[in-house]
């Protein structure tokens, strides 16, 4: 039993800060988990650079992780860390300006070295020189300590030993939070499980770091947060590429199809190759192509074969793929394209999100050639938006755009597992028959006849007898499928593959949250934003003020009641990680004044910001 | 619902593998995999595989013989229609598939073959040819086509070089030869060419042919042992485009040249050129240059025996480099047929294996324990 005081807590933001090759990633993904198996609600926001090893000790390379977890629910990954864990000097200059004042920072001063001071151009230590007054500092010579915690390990080098250390800090952070070990120390056993004595360092360097917390003076008290009210259920901690690929995955075992990826990997969408890649147990084929259209070709070609087909990119990648997207359009077959968008134009920001791509997914093709989008909002809704985009692709054999972004992507949060009993059914039928006569009565299949109600076209797939038919990406005549150029038939088909998209049924009407009923301004956000403005929309009414807000999962086709919804309030007001794409669909489509509210600073926005620029909006109406 | 039938019963009623003829092991087949016709069915003809869609290459153009050779030879893989694919990309050439009556897609410039291997990878009931031109494939398409080359899918690639694009109305291609004046060189094309087979053989590829569209038996030899290999298998077809270059060709169409010009490569067989009056056969010189020298001169030389099986493709890679702008000596048939694994058949052993491993097809309960993942815990 610790002799110390265990205060009680409900949230709590930490953001572990080192060096690209001090592990914090790992060290935050431990974290989360033991924080998930304490029942908390969470969330979290990995931020690494793009260079696998930026130069070390520098700003560029600084990678952070940051976790809110709380015995409530839990909307953000927070905006300022309540702890901040530095591991040398540069991780301290790029993060102490989002530190609250009064708040604790663990500081590794064994990093803090003059050389390693100079190279981000601390003239002097700030631990001593009065820089770090206003907040909670324990200064923690972390490596060192765990060097000497591994003194018996002989047939370690000291870098070896060294590279412990972020299992100490682990260790001290477990024990400042009561947060159980076990699940770590059973991910330690399994990664190194081959080489025993780098196992049991990390181990004893864990045990080090705990045994640190709890007999160091330093260390007044540990703190507990109670486990947060959940819906009953069954959770896991959930990433959002992982969750879109278990969408994904699930979608194919509903629909009893394959499910055929070809893929060229890119930064932040790889993590769902390689998850699938691994999912071939479960009928998944994964392909790497030589590049992002090559991808697309033979996610096309099998979707041609009756699987569905599934690429994965990002904005770079989907700029590759238009012309094959377009050609999805003209066959009108099933696709799907993830596009886990990032920081742009060009290679922009690969490692940080944005929202960005809007235009693009809508837009980004020659010709009228629409496709449906579906935005997922948090990590785990990255399950859901994959299940509904194979739902409507195979329904009305269209490409489907999902798409997530970066904050998605790595970010995490619990999640409530559907039992697989609950699943819809997905189960579509090939044509088997011919559907017509020709002129002499025979039968023949035509594979632009539609069915009435969804406008779909039948898929015909090759192995069929009697259904051999030939289609291209030169315009069909409507019901034959030959090769037309005439006028009549080319606006008739336009306007069909239009109507086809505009009329998928199955959206939800958009839901409004106005728990005042008078609220005169919406706050109207789309895909991942949903988190940022939830929290500020609950901060601005909890200080008073009425506000609505509402978030749009279906960005192609709308919500058929979005424009009732936008004409309901004084001022709509949409926030988003962008120039302002959605607005100008809003407006262009609905004639409303939407007031934008945009960043492209690569992170979510900031609930504090949000909120003011909330209460602004509402000001302006009195 | 159509199921697709890749059970092990419907696989049973396809083709095997097809004996080497020099008596080799025994190779796998292009065709194995894919449901045959019944033994008792009627034979196919030509007109099974033509389509109701009027042709509309112009007058003359090379496409028409390729496409009636490749009609007549269909019905010869005694397969059913159902389980034909041609995919094509862009160009006069890539309208192939719509005047045959088979599965077809006529997909974008220069990306067929990648769209193919999503098919074929993932039908292996399919037998599945590409349909492309100079342009499509080695321009636009060139990135593909290598690396379908070198992944080895199992599938034909036909492309119709006629040096030019046709379609968009007589530019320059990467198969035109410096100094060929079209629309868009007036003053003479200054683009080294490709040589596609050189360029296929450097790209790993197992089956390099070439043939012309004006020779039917030497055209549907090579497609019937293209067809039959397995792998990807590209077949150069010299093919006349009247329209924007025509007589690319003539030298080695002509009948009065031919003969002196066309090397006609048999596996086994020294490597010979001209009439039996004038025969010469290719030696390897001491400095290890190829040269042609009269027949009886080479007695005692280093004689170029042809050895398409051979695994090093050096010398099927020296024969391809007899070609010259002047068609001096131009070789013809099949350059190399060597067997290696296939990308599709392993990616697909890949899933069987993991399938049968995990003990059959996913259930219900595999999917929910997949969803579960590692760490889970309940709220009551
Ligand atoms: C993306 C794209 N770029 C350009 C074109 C225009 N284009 C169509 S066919 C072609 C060249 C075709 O030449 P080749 O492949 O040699 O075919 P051929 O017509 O000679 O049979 C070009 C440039 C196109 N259709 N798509
Ligand atoms: S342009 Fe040339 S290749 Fe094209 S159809 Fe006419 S003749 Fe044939
Ligand atoms: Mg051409």
């Amino acid at each position: 039993m610790s002799s110390k005081t265990v205060q009680k807590l409900d949230r709590v933001v930490i953001r572990f800060a080192g060096d690209s090759g001090d592990g914090m990633q790992l060290t935050g993904d431990r974290f989360t988990s033991e924080t998930a198996a304490m029942g908390n609600d969470l969330s979290t926001l990995p931020n690494f650079p793009a260079e696998i090893r930026a130069p070390q000790g520098t700003l560029p390379g600084v990678s952070s992780f940051q976790l809110h977890f709380a015995d409530h629910e839990v909307l953000t990954p927070g905006d300022a860390p309540d702890v901040l864990v530095a591991m040398n000097p540069a991780a301290l200059m790029a993060n102490l300006a989002d530190v609250p004042r009064g708040a604790t920072i663990i500081i590794n001063t064994d990093e803090f070295t003059k050389r390693a001071l100079a190279k981000v151009g601390y003239a002097e230590n700030p631990v001593d020189d009065g820089t770090l007054e206003s907040f909670h500092v324990h200064p923690v010579p972390l490596t060192s300590i765990t060097v000497e915690a591994l003194a018996a390990f002989d047939g370690l080098t000291r870098k070896e030993k060294e590279r412990a250390k972020n299992m100490f800090a682990l260790g001290l952070l477990s024990w400042m939070y009561t947060r159980p070990t076990a699940g770590t120390e059973a991910f330690l056993a399994k990664k190194f499980g081959a080489h025993p004595e780098i196992l049991e360092a990390n181990l004893t360097a864990l045990k080090a770091g705990w045994n640190y917390g709890e007999t160091t003076e330093d260390f007044a008290s540990s703190y507990e947060i109670a486990p947060a009210v959940m819906p009953p259920g069954t959770y896991r901690n959930i990433t959002g590429n992982t969750a879109l690929a278990h969408g994904l995955v699930a979608a194919a075992h509903q629909a009893k199809l394959p499910l055929v990826l070809g893929s060229y990997p890119i930064t932040p969408a790889s993590d769902i190759l390689h998850a699938l890649s691994a999912l071939k147990r479960h009928n998944i084929t994964t392909m790497q192509a030589e590049d992002e259209i090559a991808g697309i070709g033979i996610a096309l070609g099998a979707s041609f074969g009756g699987a569905i087909g599934v690429t994965t990119t990002s904005g770079p990648g989907v700029a590759l793929k238009s012309e094959m997207i377009g050609l999805a359009v003209s066959l009108e077959l099933p696709l799907i394209i993830v596009d886990v968008q990032r920081g742009g134009p060009s290679t922009g920001l690969p490692t940080k999100t944005e929202q960005s791509d809007l235009l693009q997914a809508m837009f980004g093709r020659n010709g009228e050639s629409p496709v449906p989008i579906i935005a997922p909002s948090t990590p785990a809704d990255c399950f859901d938006a994959a299940f509904e985009a194979v739902r409507i692709a195979t329904a009305y054999r269209t490409p489907v755009f999902l798409l997530s972004d970066g904050y998605l992507a790595n970010g995490s949060e619990p999640w409530a597992v559907p039992e697989v009993a609950d699943l819809p059914d997905l189960q579509v039928e090939f044509a088997s028959e011919p559907n017509g006569v020709d002129d002499k009565g025979e039968p023949v299949f035509h594979p632009f006849l539609r069915d009435p109600e969804t406008l779909a076209r039948p898929w015909a797939i090759p192995g069929t007898p009697g259904l051999e038919h030939r289609i291209g990406g030169i315009e069909k005549a409507d019901v034959t499928g030959n090769i037309s150029y005439d006028p009549d038939n080319h606006d008739k088909m336009t306007r069909l593959r239009a109507a086809k998209v505009a009329g998928i049924a199955g959206i939800p009407d958009l839901a409004v949250e106005d728990p005042s009923g008078d609220a005169r301004v919406l706050i109207l956000g789309w895909g991942s934003t949903q988190g940022p403005i939830a929290a500020a929309v609950r901060a601005v009414r909890n200080a008073g003020h009425s506000v609505a807000s509402a978030h749009l999962r279906n960005l192609n086709p709308f919500p058929a009641n979005l424009g009732e919804v936008l004409r309901s309030y004084d001022r709509v007001v949409v926030p988003e990680m962008n120039l302002g794409q959605l607005s100008m669909l809003l407006r262009a489509e609905f004639l409303v004044d939407v007031r934008p509210h945009t960043s492209v600073r690569g992170l979510p926005f900031s609930t504090v910001d949000l909120a003011d620029v909330i209460l602004t909006h509402l000001e302006e109406l009195k | 619902m159509t199921a697709i039938d890749n059970s092990r019963d419907a696989l049973n009623a396809t083709a095997g593998g097809v004996a080497a003829s020099n008596g080799a092991p025994t190779r796998p087949s292009g065709l194995a995999g894919i449901p045959l016709l019944a033994p008792d069915a009627a034979k196919q003809t030509k007109k099974e595989f033509t389509s109701d869609q009027e042709v509309r290459w112009c007058p003359g153009c090379g496409d028409y013989a390729i496409l009636a050779a490749v009609q007549s030879f269909l019905p010869e893989l005694g397969l059913k229609r159902e389980n034909i694919t041609f995919v094509s990309g862009i160009g006069c050439s890539s309208r192939f598939p719509y005047y045959l009556d088979t599965y077809g897609m006529h997909s974008i410039h220069g990306r067929a073959p990648s769209i193919a291997t999503g098919l074929a990878t993932s039908r292996p009931d399919q037998n599945v040819w590409v349909v492309t031109g100079d342009g499509d494939a080695l321009s636009i398409g060139g990135n593909h086509l290598i690396h379908a080359l070198r992944r080895n899918v199992n599938m034909t690639i036909l492309l119709f070089n006629n040096e030019i694009y046709g379609l968009t109305k007589g530019q320059y291609s990467p198969t035109s030869r410096v100094g060929q004046v079209t629309k868009s060189t007036p003053m003479g094309s200054v683009d080294q060419p490709f040589n596609p087979v050189s360029l296929a053989l450097g790209a790993e590829a197992t089956f390099v042919a070439r043939t012309t569209d004006t020779d039917r038996k030497h055209l549907t030899g090579i497609l019937q042992a293209a067809a039959e290999h397995r792998g990807t298998s590209l077949v150069e077809i010299y093919q006349n485009c009247p329209i924007f270059n025509d007589g690319a060709f003539d030298l080695i169409k002509d009948r009065t040249q031919q003969e002196a010009r066309l090397v006609h490569l048999l596996d086994g067989e020294p490597v010979q050129v001209g009439p039996e009056d004038d025969r010469k056969t290719l030696v390897r010189m001491p400095g290890g240059g190829l040269e042609f020298v009269p027949a009886a001169s080479a007695e005692g030389a280093d004689v170029v025996v042809h050895d398409a099986g051979a695994d090093d493709p050096s010398q099927a890679f020296a024969l391809s480099r007899l070609d010259s702008p002047e068609m001096t000596h131009v070789p013809m048939g099949i350059f190399r047929s060597v067997s290696r694994p296939t990308y599709d058949d392993g990616v697909r052993a890949q899933v069987e294996a993991a399938v049968t491993t995990a003990g059959g097809p996913a259930t219900d309960d595999d999917l929910a324990a997949l969803l579960r993942g590692r760490d889970t815990w309940t709220v009551a």
